[in-house]
């Protein structure tokens, strides 16, 4: 098993997506009323429009695209602190590559560093802590940004720089949490959702408890997905199944990673090093309680808001977003990406105008590149 | 008085300072040793005075390019900076249906560069210019301050001879018409990847760096009416099918499961999350040819070194004009639409 091809096999594929179109036909969904399942990650949104996926389901099941991409929910004042870090001369500001491009007020990353920033993209926090022991003189600030699976590296890294005694090195913490997000989504008057699509590699480490509340408090079903074409018809197919027999339970499809307890050495190394913040703000949700993490007192000593005196909400937080764009509306499933007036007009991959835009988990440029034309095959 | 044959002149330093480009005596030895006494015959002035048969046929026209080279790491699996600056020169040269014959090699060389590491640099450029058939007749050398550049960046220009007959043309490319691509997808990319050894990703793929001239003679003269070739290197595979549709108005459909690929670079793309299609090659082309003559084409290919993995991977349509698509395993349609922005910096 290579763990590549098995989890495309065409024809088990077919065999799901027959069983996926019974049950959407035995609840008597169609194009007008269909079912709404919402894929909370980026991940799942890219992997649907990459394999097609939605083409292929039939037209009585919808998928709504969460909230699930960082860079997506970042909002834009947290760039521009980024930026203003970053032009601080000394500092060496390292960040993923996917938070690059997003835009700012003023300018994005990239831009700051076409202007003589120095910003240098990484692939692990643990890079940036190799930058500062080889930059003594010099602020190495890792951009902390994800949900629970980038979250445990972030503090590690903190750990490890505390250990080396390491006194120029500092995060800025942006990570936040996947389960407040969806709570504020239930509460939602309009909400319109008949089940979820829980992600793969956050699971991976809070484990498949912290969803109780969805069945529990809001009857809805939500099955932990994998990541391949495969996984996420079988997903479908078990939230589908869960709607058609009334049960509203959490179930893990991805069990070959996932443990329902998730893991326990990552899970307490984030318990000591971050806690809560009140509210943290989501591009085009709004601020949501207990949603995003700061760095414990214990460790300020690792913290870039409190040495760069950058605090949060310090820049009149919930800053207004770009004038037309509809990132909010997309996010919370009333548009889809195409009806946004600026969709391929006014925002482009190459000129994003919204954090939908820009990251290719984000659920415009997913449609713009993927799915922007009804297609019809030669054969 | 009796002239005594010149010592060919040596390089002593080991490392490159700022007065092998201060146009001194250090500067000549370096040009000496390491360049000219690699590339070309003895007595060639540096203004070549070039003549080739194929240029005095009624009808033939002359092709010329340039391209700069400031792939990093400058040693890799499969190949070097020096190998791609001629493979990418000649192969532009050859998918326009020209005949390359003579190239010119810049250097922009950063202070403190190992003079082994120029030595290492110039023999693989002379090995690939052999293979491909091709002089390099004249060149330069520039050294900049230590920070102000990167190792050493390479600038190439190339002539060629097209044959009066040949036209290949993006705008000839007709519907139904059928792509075919000379071998795996993705390796050059993949390569410096690993090569830069920040993934510490344990697999050693070899770049396909190579040069593609005999491969073009080849399906030229198997498949007379091939309508366009395009060598997918920066933007890969996908840019170069973009860049036909675009501009013969037409679409393209490939079919995932057609597309040759190693399952090392499948992996590596797996794990980072790129995607093949975009991934550089630097010795890969697709090349459009009626379908009456794809078979021939086809064999004609698989006949070279270049080609032995040479596959059918789609064909041009009238449906969806100026757009890519490729039919999934799964037999569902997405859009191969160009790269946007940077998958990875400075591969080439």
């Amino acid at each position: 098993m290579n763990y590549a091809d098995e989890f495309r096999d065409p024809v088990k594929a077919k065999g799901v997506l027959g069983a996926i179109t019974r049950i959407v036909d035995e609840l008597d969904a169609t194009k007008e009323k269909p079912i709404y399942i919402m894929e909370i990650c980026g991940g799942h949104t890219h992997a649907i429009f990459r394999y097609g996926l939605d083409k292929l389901t039939p037209p009585g099941l919808e998928f709504i695209h969460g909230p699930g991409c960082p860079v997506c929910v970042l909002p834009m004042s947290r760039v521009d602190e980024c930026v203003e870090i970053a032009e601080n001369p000394n500092v060496i500001f390292t960040t993923f590559g996917d938070a690059m491009r997003v835009p700012g007020t003023k300018k994005s990353l990239m831009q700051a560093k076409a202007d003589g920033a120095d910003i240098r993209m990484v692939y692990s926090p643990l890079d940036a802590l190799e930058l500062a022991r080889r930059n003594p003189d010099r602020e190495v600030v890792f951009f902390g940004l994800g949900f629970e699976t980038t979250t445990p590296s972030t503090a590690l890294s903190i750990l490890q720089a505390e250990s080396d005694g390491l006194t120029n090195f500092t995060i800025f913490c942006n990570h936040i949490m996947v389960p407040p997000p969806i709570k504020a989504l239930l509460d939602d008057p309009h909400m319109i959702l008949d089940g979820f699509v829980g992600p793969g590699h956050v699971s991976m480490v809070i484990g498949i408890r912290p969803y109780d509340f969805i069945a529990r408090d809001y009857g809805k079903p939500i099955v932990v997905a994998g990541f391949e074409p495969l996984d996420l018809l079988q997903s479908v197919l078990m939230v589908l199944e869960q709607i058609r027999d009334g049960r509203a339970e959490v179930e893990n499809q991805y069990s070959r990673i996932v443990p329902d307890d998730g893991n326990p050495v990552s899970i307490a190394a984030c318990e000591k090093v971050y806690e809560p913040r009140p509210t943290f703000e989501w591009r085009g949700l709004g601020e949501i309680d207990a949603s995003g993490l700061r760095i414990r007192d214990r460790y300020k000593a690792f913290d870039a808001e409190i040495k760069f005196d950058i605090g949060y909400g310090r820049n009149n937080v919930f800053t207004a977003e770009q004038e037309g764009c509809a990132c909010g509306d997309v996010m919370t499933g009333r548009i889809k990406p195409h009806a946004c007036p600026q969709f391929g007009k006014g925002c482009t991959p190459e000129m994003p105008l919204g954090a939908l835009m820009v990251s290719s988990e984000g659920a415009c440029a997913a449609y713009y590149q993927y799915g922007g034309l009804e297609l019809e095959s030669v054969e | 008085m009796n002239q005594v044959p010149r010592q060919p002149r040596r390089v002593v330093a080991d490392k490159i300072t700022m007065a092998h480009g201060g146009g001194g005596k250090a500067m000549r030895d370096l040009i000496e040793d390491v360049f000219t006494s690699v590339f070309c015959p003895p007595g060639m002035e540096d203004q070549a005075r070039l003549m080739d048969a194929a240029i005095t046929v009624p009808g033939a026209r002359l092709a010329f390019t340039t391209d700069s080279f400031v792939v990093f790491p400058m040693e890799f699996p499969g190949g070097d900076i020096g190998k791609i600056a001629v493979c990418g020169t000649v192969n532009d040269l050859a998918v326009g249906g020209a005949v390359p014959l003579w190239l010119s090699a810049a250097f922009i060389i950063e202070e403190g560069v190992d003079i082994a590491t120029l030595r290492r640099i110039a023999a693989s450029m002379q090995k690939a210019a052999k293979e491909a058939g091709v002089s390099i007749v004249t060149g330069d050398t520039k050294v900049v301050g230590k920070g102000s550049g990167d190792g050493v960046f390479i600038t190439t220009s190339g002539v060629g001879v097209i044959a009066p007959d040949r036209n290949l043309l993006a705008e000839t490319v007709q519907p139904g018409d059928v792509a075919i691509v000379n071998g795996v997808l993705g390796d050059h990319g993949a390569a410096i990847l690993a090569a830069r050894g920040d993934m510490a990703l344990s697999t050693k793929i070899p770049s396909d760096c190579q040069p593609l001239n005999q491969l073009m003679e080849a399906v030229l003269a198997a498949a007379p009416d091939t309508r366009v070739a395009r060598d997918a290197t920066r933007g890969g595979l996908a840019s170069a099918l973009n860049e036909i549709a675009d501009a013969a108005e037409i679409g393209i459909e490939i079919g995932e499961d057609l597309l040759p690929l190693r399952t090392e670079v499948k992996g590596v793309c797996e794990i980072l999350g790129l995607d093949p299609l975009y991934l550089a090659n630097e010795g890969t082309l697709v090349v459009f040819v009626p379908e009456d003559q794809a078979d021939a084409a086809l064999a004609a290919m698989q006949t070279c070194e270049a080609g032995r993995d040479a596959v059918i991977i789609g064909k041009a349509t009238k449906q969806h004009p100026r757009t890519v698509v490729m039919k999934t395993v799964f037999g569902g349609l997405r859009i191969v639409d160009m790269l946007v922005g940077e998958q990875l910096p400075r591969i080439c």
